[in-house]
């Protein structure tokens, strides 16, 4: 087979599998959330935290319900870095350094699983199992919640009730991301990825660090989370050792962020309605592959930082598929990616993660992102705007904006200053635009959650591990916030009825206003950063 | 305020409850089921031919440049236009060309290259081709038994490559 067809079969295979995947686990997501009863390991675990799960919530409530969940998960996670030797399986790795295990707390409950760690010599199975995995499900499932928040707002009328925040992260975890993640541990273990607790396993003389890994890759992928738990990611064999498993990783890594669009139809009781957000989102997603891996594969030495087993297309289905989800994994090391393969990632992060997104993160974003297409087609012909029956007035336009513009201004500031500071030259891997890539690639991958990075880049200093954690952050709970507010302000209203001005929002005019909004709102933001890191490198 | 702590409060006993189904029974859950026949051999990478592995002497197959620092697998990181490492590509290739005692121009990409892993099991069938001479010569072995060989651990659905490790047991046990 030549590599093109190769590449083009392996596309076929997974928009077949992810065809087939839509409709179920779609229907069955929504099914999910709408559902009135509670299993009995469900009514066991609300028993155990005191919660009522009858109980509705204000969206204010709901938001502290993530902010504190969120807290508590990052301040666990941290202590239990900094006690690791206490804890079994630790392999004499010793307790993970403060700010390292700050960053590392928060890159896991904000669903960014950026690592300044090496796993390898870092985190032993017991930290990896209960403090990283735990995060995975968990921070997974609060994209959940928020999505589905938000589709209320759209759904009901004259309420100031969200649904309850526990019930969604519960049920979005146990009927949901468990029960997907046990099959398909098990389905990778027997195409050849490893589960050991043992610390490693001799090969030929050589010692290979080993670990629980089938267990942590399903929910690693199917979270939109990223964090290798070796270093080389999906790159290592263990992870990732053939070509199968690398097409079922892409699978999951898409699979949920993709059927959400139907979840988010079924629930509009109109499937139209995400039929077309996921058109716009397919239609990005096609054009970026065809970017970078054209790109890579008329790279000047196309094999550095790419295992043979995937080929060049399979390292590039995966980048393009990591980058437009924030999921962040990599099978092959975008920093050796060319100018405008690299650059094609970058982008897919500056769109905003809704190509498809992460999560939940993705439809929530990308429903925001039609929000503001709408505000601007408003504009146009003089109209109060209206998207699914409410209109969009000052306060839901305003918290989309807040939404929309939290990521750029945290990882423009945290991209200049880095950019300026003196200790910054030592940090970067390579000279020229490729370096100033390198910073832009780290911002934009914290700010939105992404966690993949130009890797060469050195960020184990305390400026580093402090400014990408507070990016993690803010580019993390800023949108969740607005985005709750923006659904407590829409569910508040009344319905408006659909009249012969309204502008129907399922076909190609709204799709290109969407797109056209998407790749604007990046174009204006980012092409001056662009211009001299990427689009420089291309240009050479 | 008040809210977030009790907001808190509720998370962290939510919290506590899904580490211990999530981060204990789960894994568990699936490190047991991996003890089955037929799962454990993989989950345990029991002569495991997955990982590159180097080994010393002419009569072996040698893998691709590796940029790892084990314990940590891991690659370069290096960009295509990063003129220091252009010079340690060059290196490679000309190093490679005298040790196969072929024309640089036939050394092919993978041979010069580290892999994203630095443990890339797999080499292409070209650079393959191109040490079958040499490993025949320092292993005792006929060009067409070492050829053989090579063909035994060739393999791939999308891109065809050679397995290193799996060639260099199978020299392993032909000299033995």
């Amino acid at each position: 087979m030549s590599p093109l067809v190769a590449g083009l079969v392996q596309v076929g295979v997974l928009v077949a599998a992810l065809a087939a995947a839509y409709r179920p686990l779609g229907d069955h997501m929504a099914r999910v959330f709408e559902a009135k009863s509670h299993s009995k390991l469900e009514k066991a675990v609300y028993r155990f935290a005191r919660i009522d799960p009858d109980g509705e919530q204000k969206w204010s409530t709901y938001a502290y319900g993530v902010l504190g969940f969120s807290f508590v998960g990052i301040v666990f996670l941290y202590v239990i870095q900094r006690l690791q030797s206490l804890l079994p399986f630790d392999f004499g790795r010793g307790n993970v350094p403060s700010g390292m295990a700050f960053n590392t707390a928060i890159s896991f409950v904000t669903n960014t699983n950026w690592q300044s760690y090496v796993p390898e010599a870092v985190m032993g199975h017991a930290v990896q199992m209960i403090g990283l995995t735990v995060q995975n499900f968990v921070s997974a499932a609060v994209g959940l919640a928020v999505a589905v928040a938000l589709i209320r707002g759209f759904v009901r009328h004259q309420t100031d009730r969200l649904g309850n925040f526990w019930v969604d992260l519960v049920r979005g975890t146990f009927r949901i991301l468990l029960p997907l993640s046990f099959v398909f541990a098990i389905v990778l273990i027997a195409l050849g990825v490893t589960m050991s607790l043992k610390s490693g396993v001799d090969v030929d003389g050589q010692a290979i660090v080993n670990a629980p890994v089938a267990s942590q890759e399903a929910i690693k992928e199917l979270g939109t989370n990223g964090g290798g738990v070796l270093n080389a990611n999906s790159a290592h064999p263990f992870e990732n050792p053939n070509e199968w498993t690398n097409l079922l990783e892409i699978f999951l890594l898409l699979v949920i962020p993709v059927a959400l669009t139907r979840t988010f139809g079924q629930l509009v009781k109109q499937n139209k309605q995400g039929y077309v957000l996921l058109g716009v989102m397919a239609t990005i997603w096609t054009a970026m592959l065809a970017v970078i891996w054209g790109a890579e594969a008329s790279g000047l030495r196309p094999w550095e930082g790419k295992e043979l087993r995937f080929g060049i297309a399979g390292s590039a289905i995966f980048a393009n598929a990591t980058t437009g989800t924030s999921t962040g994994a990599v099978n092959s090391l975008h920093d050796s990616y060319t100018g405008l393969g690299g650059g094609g990632a970058l982008l897919n992060m500056l769109f905003g993660e809704m190509t498809p997104g992460g999560v939940g993160t993705g439809i929530y974003s990308i429903l925001v992102m039609a929000i503001i297409a709408m505000f601007l087609a408003g504009l146009m012909v003089g109209r109060t705007p209206e998207y699914l029956g409410k209109k969009l007035g000052r306060k839901e336009v305003t918290a989309a904006a807040v939404s929309i513009l939290a990521m750029p201004t945290v990882l423009l500031i945290g991209a200049g200053i880095t950019a300026i500071l003196p200790s910054t030259q030592g940090a970067l891997n390579n000279p020229g635009s490729h370096g100033l890539s390198e910073i832009l690639y780290a911002y934009a991958s914290a700010s939105n959650n992404n966690g993949s990075a130009f890797g060469g880049i050195t960020v184990t200093s305390d400026w580093f591990q402090s400014s990408l954690g507070l990016c993690m952050l803010f580019g993390r709970f800023i949108p969740i916030v607005a985005v709750l507010a923006l659904a407590g302000s829409l569910a508040a209203q009344k319905k408006v009825p659909v009249t012969a001005g309204t502008l129907p929002t399922t076909g190609p005019l709204f799709a290109s206003l969407l797109t056209g909004a998407i790749v604007l709102v990046a174009a204006l933001t980012f092409v001056p950063a662009l211009a001299l890191g990427p689009i420089a490198e291309a240009l050479q | 305020m008040d809210n977030f702590l009790k907001q808190s409060w509720a998370g962290l006993r939510i919290l506590l409850a899904l580490t211990v189904l999530l981060g204990v029974l789960y894994p568990l859950a699936v490190w047991g089921v991996s003890r089955l026949p037929g799962l454990h051999a993989n989950a345990e990478a029991v002569d495991t031919t997955l990982v590159a592995v180097t080994r010393e002497g002419d009569r072996y197959f040698v893998p691709r440049p590796s940029a790892a620092t084990l314990p940590a697998s891991g690659g370069s990181n290096k960009g295509e236009l990063n003129s220091d490492y252009t010079k340690v590509i060059d290196e490679r290739r000309t190093a490679v060309a005298q040790r196969e005692g072929v024309a640089e121009s036939q050394v092919p990409q993978d041979a010069v290259t580290a892999s994203a892993s630095g443990l890339d099991p797999n080499i292409s069938p070209e650079y393959a081709a191109l040490q079958v001479p040499r490993v025949a010569r320092a292993s005792g072995l006929s060009v067409e038994k070492v050829r053989e060989l090579v063909a035994a651990s060739t393999g791939g659905t999308f891109t065809t490559t050679v397995n290193v490790t799996a060639l260099n047991r199978a020299i392993d046990a032909a000299t033995r």
